[in-house]
């Protein structure tokens, strides 16, 4: 029946398939489909860039439009990973020019963006529009003014987090006068100062610009004269908030927010004099999107003051000033709130205002659609636990952070297992888990029974043996990333079933008990997968004996073999190589095949590495199979 | 809910007065780590009900695996207990179970120990440890990468005053502002302390201004506070390579930019200034907060206000 559809048809139906999960899984239909949803695509997703390379990418897709790509593990964010470690875009978009491919989107995470390789993309792509960079580090303004000057049709510029070496503020100055596309500029995390000047003209052109977010060193009568150009703005972050209320400049401003209408989402406040948030309360009845979490200036009365106007929010960033009383307050009147993020505001000190137990009960009492939890608190209770797995069975992530690692619950002082355990069983929904506290191997038991859908699992100084580990290795068929630090894991754990490691983007695990001898094991038996080694002691890897801890250990699979770019610096790399050859494997048949697929959940991966793979490669066998028999077997499994 | 409310607070209360008691055992179990062969001793242990105590510096082994009572009711509260923002206590000699554990705590030096009594008389505790308590790990001192959050929001302790009024100093939340005066930090009768961060060492101090009469001095007590710090991250980052007494380098130079290190303030007014162009009472008067910085990275800092009308170093 289906092959009866002419191409284009079908690539109208594709079309309305987004969801790079569902793209891939429509690409393992049958040959026709494969090849039809190969030419169509156009959004890429890459998790990790050393998977696969630029020259397959676009191999396969070679329509594609939209890269999103991300390079360092994710305990790159706190310290864990060398600078050097690697993930540079430079090569990708090498390649990318070269192919001539139309490039309009680029949104890239952790990964070393240098300023040639901003201005080879600046100059690339003549379509290009969108570049998203998120926790990104090795570019400076330079790069920046590149992209401003040469993208003619530039409509975002979202800089997030990164590290960006901004000492010259010229880069605003480099937007041509023709610019008038943009929708997005974001520019909240870089330190210097930027021409006050050039950012009013550029906003002034603007008639598009939907998102703006300054840095801090936006003055407030900036800010009120932008405000005044563009009231159409959805996404505003302040950056200086400093103002006498009594004075006309507070006025002028008041009056400038009021003429915003349109703004569902406000963060910022880098700089703060608290007793002026009242000019912001205009607009906080809209408010879906509230990030205070870099404002450590604004706590106690003026915080819970301001949250109390805000009664349409759905996702809050905040810092733990806000105290249990301030969660209570959240809890009261933000009925819609899907999203919480409590970050610790002196996370190295004593914590006196930080929160506890209290606050997320309450919140879980007081906001029934949430569903995103990121928590950093002094404390937690297995009875908090279980109450808010009560009250909140719809968790899709949920990160819970206790100051101190390994604190049992202060009331009974047993260990957070039960707590989590109820976390796990109610929430059947959830995606991705980071624990913490004093945890022992039965919570793992409890994940690997009960957390059937979990992608990602973030796991520190927790557990007693490998069974915590292997509970979660053999349970949750998902996993797509699993991150381990301090944990007495070890080789028996790492090698139970080194074929799961193919079915997941990576494993990380440092200051665990894997030696020498196990990772190399790993390398050994499985070809496709990367096992990189991370020694900080200075000894190179190949003076370690084999029964030798490994410091930090990254594995990952991967198309492509090792990668080139590893440091030699400081820090040795050992890339195990696997030697074995595939001529001693069996071809499987049609049906190990599906249900081996079926197994391995493998369709239900954003990567679509897995459907590049040699060993689901099923053109040569599925495919030619009548493609109505191959779609009554997949239809059942889809 | 609201009774459980008051049932945590009720308990909390109550465990608030025990934790005198046990205070000590918590710090000591914090700091203690364990080899391998020590997991299996564990299970006799429970059988002995007894707990040993051990100290060493953190990052002395690749993986930090510690033991730890889970039956101190105390956990945690220790380090909610503010003592000046201090958290370095003294503490007993060691055992020595451990081949080649050292005490040379970073801890070890500091002064202000809380409360006293308990902390030194304490050598060896023995405490009663449930049934099903299995041997665990305990976090040393700064760990690395903990708590994990990105740098970014590492650094959100520079305080966003306004020129108006200055508000209360990060970290110190909890604080009322008074609008009307500067409050710069945390006077009182015995001393004026200001919060000091040192560039590569996550633990932030407190120095008393009031204890110091001169540059001179306060360079002295920076070197004192941080040289054990530094030199205990150092070695954590090196992968803590056993080193009985790894050198401690004095940090000098603060002053006059010689230095690996240079001290700097942040006044009332949110500017960032070197530390030792006024004159000492005028220093006194309107610092908030000191910071230790590389000298290298000094250039790329905005030293002085970086406010309209006044020079910007770009």
């Amino acid at each position: 029946m289906m092959n009866y559809f002419p191409d284009e048809v079908l690539e109208h139906v594709f079309d309305f398939i987004t969801c790079h999960k569902d793209r891939n899984s429509v690409s393992l239909v049958c040959k026709s489909w494969h090849r039809i949803e190969r030419y169509s695509r156009r959004r890429v997703f890459i998790g990790n860039c050393y998977s696969i390379s630029p020259e397959r990418l676009i191999a396969r897709f070679p329509g594609v439009k939209s890269l999103t790509l991300k390079g360092k593990p994710h305990f790159a964010d706190f310290n864990l990973v060398p600078y050097d470690w690697g993930g540079f875009v430079y090569p990708w978009i090498k390649v990318l020019a070269e192919t001539g491919i139309g490039l309009e989107e680029l949104r890239l995470k952790r990964m070393v963006v240098s300023d040639e390789s901003l201005e080879l993309l600046s100059k690339s792509f003549v379509n290009f529009q969108s570049l998203v960079l998120v926790s990104c580090d090795g570019f400076s303004a330079d790069g920046l003014a590149a992209i401003a000057a040469n993208c003619r049709f530039l409509r975002e510029l979202d800089l997030q987090e990164n590290e960006v070496d901004d000492h010259r503020g010229h880069w605003l100055s480099c937007f041509p006068e023709s610019c008038t596309s943009l929708v997005s500029l974001n520019f909240a995390c870089l330190k210097g100062e930027v021409n006050l000047g050039a950012l009013e003209r550029l906003v002034s052109r603007s008639p598009n610009l939907k998102s703006l977010r300054l840095n801090r060193s936006v003055p407030l009568d900036t800010l009120q004269k932008l405000l005044m150009r563009a009231p159409q703005l959805v996404d505003l972050g302040i950056g200086s908030y400093v103002h006498d209320p009594l004075s006309e400049a507070s006025n002028k401003l008041k009056h400038a927010i009021q003429r915003c209408k349109s703004i569902m989402s406000l963060s910022g406040f880098l700089e703060v004099a608290p007793r002026c948030m009242s000019a912001i309360y205009p607009i906080c009845g809209n408010l879906t999107t509230l990030n205070l979490s870099y404002a450590p200036g604004i706590h106690g009365n003026k915080l819970t003051k301001l949250i109390q106007h805000c009664r349409k929010l759905q996702r809050l960033w905040i810092l733990d000033c806000i105290g249990d009383k301030g969660l209570g307050v959240v809890a009261s009147t933000c009925k819609e709130l899907q999203e919480l993020r409590v970050f610790p505001s002196d996370p190295f000190g004593a914590g006196n205002d930080a929160v506890t137990e209290e606050g997320l009960v309450l919140v879980s009492a007081g906001c029934p659609k949430l569903n995103s939890l990121l928590y950093f608190c002094q404390q937690m209770t297995n009875a908090a636990l279980i109450t808010v797995a009560k009250n909140c069975p719809n968790f899709i992530r949920f990160r819970l952070c206790i100051l101190d690692p390994v604190r049992p619950d202060p009331v009974t002082n047993q260990p957070l297992d039960e707590g989590f355990g109820a976390i796990v069983q109610s929430c059947k929904q959830l995606k991705r888990l980071s624990l913490s506290g004093l945890l022992t191997d039965q919570v793992f038991l409890y994940i690997g029974m009960y957390a059937e859908q979990l992608e990602m699992l973030s796991i520190a100084f927790a557990a007693d043996s490998d069974k915590g580990m292997l509970y979660v290795l053999n349970g949750c068929k998902k996993l797509r990333k699993l991150e381990i630090r301090d944990c007495p894991f070890g080789n028996a754990a790492l090698l139970e079933d080194v074929g799961k490691y193919e079915t997941m983007r990576s494993l990380w695990m440092s200051s665990c008990e894997v030696t020498l001898g196990g990772c190399k094991t790993v390398a050994e038996n499985m070809p496709s997968l990367n096992v990189e080694i991370i020694n900080e002691s200075g000894q190179t890897v190949f003076n370690l004996d084999e029964g030798q801890k490994v410091d930090k250990m990254y594995l990952y699979r991967t198309l492509v073999g090792h990668r080139k770019d590893a440091p030699e610096s400081n820090q040795t790399y050992l890339k195990c190589r696997g030697d074995l050859t595939r001529s001693d494997h069996h071809e499987p048949s049609l049906n190990d095949m599906i249900k081996d697929m079926k197994l391995k959940n493998i369709s239900g991966d954003d990567d679509f590495i897995i459907s590049e793979s040699n060993n689901f490669k099923l053109q040569s066998q599925l495919f030619e199979k009548e493609e109505a028999e191959i779609m009554i077997l997949k239809w059942k499994r889809l | 809910m609201a009774l459980e409310i008051f049932h945590f607070k009720g308990k909390r209360f109550l465990i608030h007065f025990m934790k005198y008691k046990f205070v000590s055992s918590y710090w000591l179990s914090k700091l203690q780590k364990k080899k391998k062969i020590m997991e299996s001793e564990c299970s006799k242990k429970l059988e002995e009900e007894k707990l040993e105590l051990r100290l060493g510096p953190p990052g002395q082994e690749h993986s930090s695996r510690f033991i730890k009572d889970e039956s101190l009711p105390s956990f945690g509260y220790f380090s909610s207990m503010k003592s000046n923002g201090n958290q370095a206590h003294k503490f007993p000699a060691p055992e020595d179970h451990l081949a080649g554990s050292v005490l040379a705590s970073p801890w070890a030096k500091n002064h202000q120990p809380t409360p006293p009594s308990s902390l030194q008389s304490s050598e060896k505790k023995q405490i009663a440890m449930p049934s099903n308590c299995p041997q665990k790990r305990t976090a040393p001192g700064p760990v690395v990468g903990w708590p994990p959050i990105r740098s970014f929001r590492k650094n959100l302790a520079a305080p966003s005053s306004s020129k108006v009024a200055s508000e209360t100093p990060i970290g110190l939340p909890h604080k009322v502002a008074n609008e009307k005066k500067t409050v710069v930090a945390e006077p009182s009768v015995k001393g004026l302390f200001v919060k000091i961060n040192m560039d590569g060492v996550p633990i932030g101090r407190k120095v008393n201004l009031k204890a110091h009469d001169s540059y001179k001095k306060l360079s002295a007590a920076v070197d004192e506070l941080f040289r054990g710090l530094l030199a205990a991250q150092r070695d954590y980052s090196a992968g803590g390579v056993v080193n009985k007494q790894e050198k401690e380098k004095p940090i000098t130079g603060l002053l006059d930019g010689n230095g690996e290190y240079t001290l700097v303030y942040e006044d009332n007014e949110g500017d960032r200034m070197l530390v030792g162009d006024v004159p000492w009472h005028m220093f006194v008067s309107t610092v908030k907060r000191l910071r230790v910085l590389k000298s290298s990275e000094l250039s790329a800092i905005n030293l002085g206000s970086s406010k309209k009308g006044k020079t910007v170093e770009n």
